[in-house]
């Protein structure tokens, strides 16, 4: 077996110690390591170099809290063409429609190989996203129902079409890349350090934390920059206030899902001072601002800490009572038990990261995999069901607000109030690795965020990629409907909320 | 039945009863104020991720296109200072560039508002959003409208699924060109009269996205656009209140 290049969360490496092996060699490794489930995919990109076009892969030891790193070079002028990776384990299907989309590389074997968010800069600029080659199957007996780019409610836009047999779903094939803005692209364009902070906060609006918290400790790293403790309990503060906010949101939404107004209402009204908290800590209900790479213009004072400790009591307190209520509930458990069941097998195969991997079984929390900012001291064991319907991933959101709320009250507690929250980091002081590569890891309330940045012999940033754990989690929900009633469908993309403008970037 | 009444009780009273009065906390990053202190005009300039500030003899702000990062206000805490002030909807754009030395509160201009849009959605009014490239918070933030805090529904006015059904649309996002048709479609849609939203900074002015070329705004290039609802996101109090305002014979 060849010798793989280790490393951890946000810790870079130099490009040159990256083994490149011949494709073949590439495959063996990457295929063999994911026969274990305690092995995922991390990031697999491809960019261009002088050499060719470099492709690498990243593989997550998750007991282990290690990452193996293994690259492979097509050289310049040699045909764009490797055999799929795809036909082993599904979750690479999307990295490899991404490379294809990109760069024309051509992944034999891989049935699936279709644009994934009609990027700007895709090689194929005559396919359009109105022109998708939506999978058919064609009957006397069958129909499709096609939803979407525009939805009915206060949300973004996709596109879902489903086959089915009467109310029966034979299909669902999710159609993404209407929110495409190019992100990725102006994250090389704009160079200062809060214009790229700000793209980060609008990769998914909802997750602002999670992807600036992600993107600055990935300039960190390539800075060599140690964070205090002071600042890293911050950071965890406030991915757990975002977590806690979202997930009251979707519960809320699960609830008008089955027409339980109770439960909408006051969950909902729970959600609001949890995002006012921010908007007193930052001025800001979505934390926009917040979280910047090497400090923070807003430090989490005292008198912060009393009126969050105050908003938790009164929220907790009103919390139970609702929780208590709907999750024994008879209307709500017999709408939500076993529908959209799914198995741990699947979701391993797919690559499903955060609630929609432990709802099936499978551990997946690099809060406890690869923690970052204060998250070694919590020890946290994340929550996991085996059921794998809509009543776990329901059970995985409220214990998990349960566990936010406890690591808020710890946190609060044993932060040291007297060392100073640093200023951010300016462009004129700022200096990165050259020419390095760094994974930077966050669990945010989907899932595990990884931002892939590369620097070139000048230390400037020449690639950076962003993955969403919506990239992964949106085939869970198309496995969800697979053979179910179509009736399903709102609760089902409920149960999951996945980000559109995450997956489109 | 009554452990139901309990739990609502322990809720207490959640709409906020003169939707024109709450505060909010002197952090929230609303209308900015510029002095008129004598600094390095570039330097200042220079901290902007979407070229928001410029120099037009004096220091102004455009908060269509300011992301209310507040960076310019902390490098420069004598020259740029945020106020807490939310009410910052209007139907002209030009009012939205605050100017150094002006305590300039936004408003809506009676004068030039059309006249169709009080006499006949002054009453009841449906309106359908549209994310073109929204991130989610500002869409989030317009579905907040209508929870029971602000509550938006008592005022005759909702958000409905159909075009058809609509009164007017409002847009968030910088307009991705994977969704420019779609809007299109969707805005043709809706039966005349009709009037149109822009809310949030990407939506007015593209934000952090300007330049992307991911985007097509040429959407925008002939039409009227009754409401500019800055932020990022947008909050609820200012989208109901410039709604309000835009449509009802209200005193501001």
């Amino acid at each position: 077996m060849e010798k793989l290049l280790e490393t951890k969360n946000n810790l870079p490496v130099r490009i040159a110690d990256i083994p490149v092996v011949p494709y073949s060699k590439f495959f063996e490794v990457i295929t063999f390591l994911l026969r274990s489930q305690d092995y995922h995919i991390l990031s697999y990109i491809a960019y261009p170099t002088e050499e060719g076009l470099k492709f690498i892969c990243a593989i997550a030891d998750d007991p282990n809290k290690s990452i193996s790193v293994v690259s492979h070079i097509i050289p310049k002028g040699a045909p764009l063409k490797v055999y799929s990776m795809m036909p082993k384990y599904d979750v690479f299907h999307s990295f490899e429609r991404d490379i294809h989309e990109k760069y024309g590389v051509m992944f034999e074997d891989n049935h699936f190989l279709k644009p994934l968010r009609y990027s700007h800069d895709r090689v194929n600029q005559e396919s359009v996203i109105t022109d998708y080659p939506f999978y058919k199957i064609e009957g006397n007996e069958l129909h499709e129902v096609g939803v979407g780019p525009i939805h009915a409610g206060i949300i973004e836009p996709g596109h879902f079409r489903f086959l089915c047999a009467g109310e029966r779903v034979l299909h669902l094939e999710i159609q993404l890349g209407w929110q495409h803005r190019g992100i990725e692209y102006l994250f090389l364009q704009k160079q200062k350090l809060n214009q790229r902070a700000t793209l980060a906060e609008q990769v998914a609006g909802d997750t602002a934390v999670g992807h600036a918290l992600a993107y600055s400790q990935a300039i960190e790293s390539l800075a060599g920059l140690k964070i205090r403790e002071r600042l890293n309990y911050e950071r965890v503060i406030a991915l757990e206030l975002e977590r806690i906010g979202m997930h009251l949101f979707d519960l809320s939404n699960l609830c008008t899902g089955a027409a339980y107004q109770l439960g909408n209402a006051t969950l909902g009204v729970l959600r609001t001072p949890t995002i006012n908290f921010f908007q007193t800590w930052c001025g800001n209900r979505f934390a926009k601002g917040l979280i910047r790479p090497g400090g923070s213009f807003y430090p989490f004072t005292m008198d912060l800490k009393e009126k969050m400790l105050a908003y938790l009591d009164n929220m907790e307190e009103r919390y139970m009572a609702i929780a208590d209520k709907f999750l024994n509930l008879s209307g709500i458990v017999l709408r939500f038990q076993d529908i959209g069941t799914l198995t741990r097998k699947q979701m391993y195969m797919i690559g499903a990261v955060g609630v929609t991997a432990k709802m099936a079984g499978l551990k997946r929390d690099s809060r406890w995999s690869h923690p970052f900012a204060g998250y070694h001291d919590l020890h946290h064991e994340p929550v996991t069901f085996d059921t794998g319907d809509i009543y776990a991933r329901i059970q995985v959101r409220h214990y998990e607000i349960l566990q936010s709320i406890k690591y808020l009250r710890r946190i609060a507690e044993i932060m040291n109030y007297d060392s100073p929250t640093p200023q951010p980091l300016t462009d004129e002081n700022l200096r990165l690795a050259k020419n390095c590569l760094t994974f930077s890891i966050t669990e945010g309330w989907r899932g595990e965020i990884v931002h892939t940045a590369i620097t070139d012999d000048e230390g400037k940033i020449c690639c950076y990629k962003i993955k969403d754990p919506s990239m992964h989690n949106w085939w869970a929900l198309a496995l969800s409907l697979r053979d179910r009633e179509i009736s399903d469908f709102p609760i089902n993309n409920k149960s999951y909320d996945l980000s559109y403008c995450g997956h489109d970037l | 039945m009554l452990e139901n009444f309990k739990i609502l009780r322990s809720h207490g009273k959640q709409f906020i009863p003169d939707i024109t009065q709450p505060n909010l906390p002197a952090t929230f990053k609303g209308r900015p104020i510029i002095s008129t202190e004598e600094i390095d005009n570039q330097e200042l300039m220079a901290i902007c991720p979407t070229e928001a500030i410029a120099d037009d003899n004096g220091i102004t702000i455009d908060i269509g296109k300011c992301t209310f990062c507040g960076e310019c206000a902390f490098r420069f805490p004598h020259k740029v200072k945020f106020s807490n002030d939310y009410k910052t909807a209007t139907n002209d754009r030009r009012s939205l560039i605050i100017k150094e030395g002006e305590e300039q509160i936004i408003r809506i201009d009676q004068t030039i508002i059309r006249k169709e849009i009080k006499s006949l959605f002054g009453r009841s009014l449906r309106l359908r959003e549209v994310s073109a490239g929204g991130d989610n918070s500002s869409e989030l933030e317009l579905n907040a409208t209508v929870n029971p805090n602000f509550d938006l529904a008592r005022f005759g006015i909702d958000w409905v699924p159909s075009p058809r059904h609509a009164d007017g649309l409002v847009l968030t996002g910088p307009i991705s060109k994977n969704m420019a048709e779609a809007l299109q479609i969707c805005w043709d849609a809706i039966p005349y009269p009709k009037f149109l939203i822009l809310a949030g900074t990407d939506a007015i002015s593209g934000g952090i996205f300007t330049g992307s070329p991911a985007i097509d705004r040429s959407f925008l290039d002939d039409k009227v656009v009754d409401l500019y609802v800055p932020g990022n996101p947008v909050h609820p109090l200012t989208f109901v209140n410039g709604i309000l305002e835009l449509t009802r014979k209200i005193k501001s």
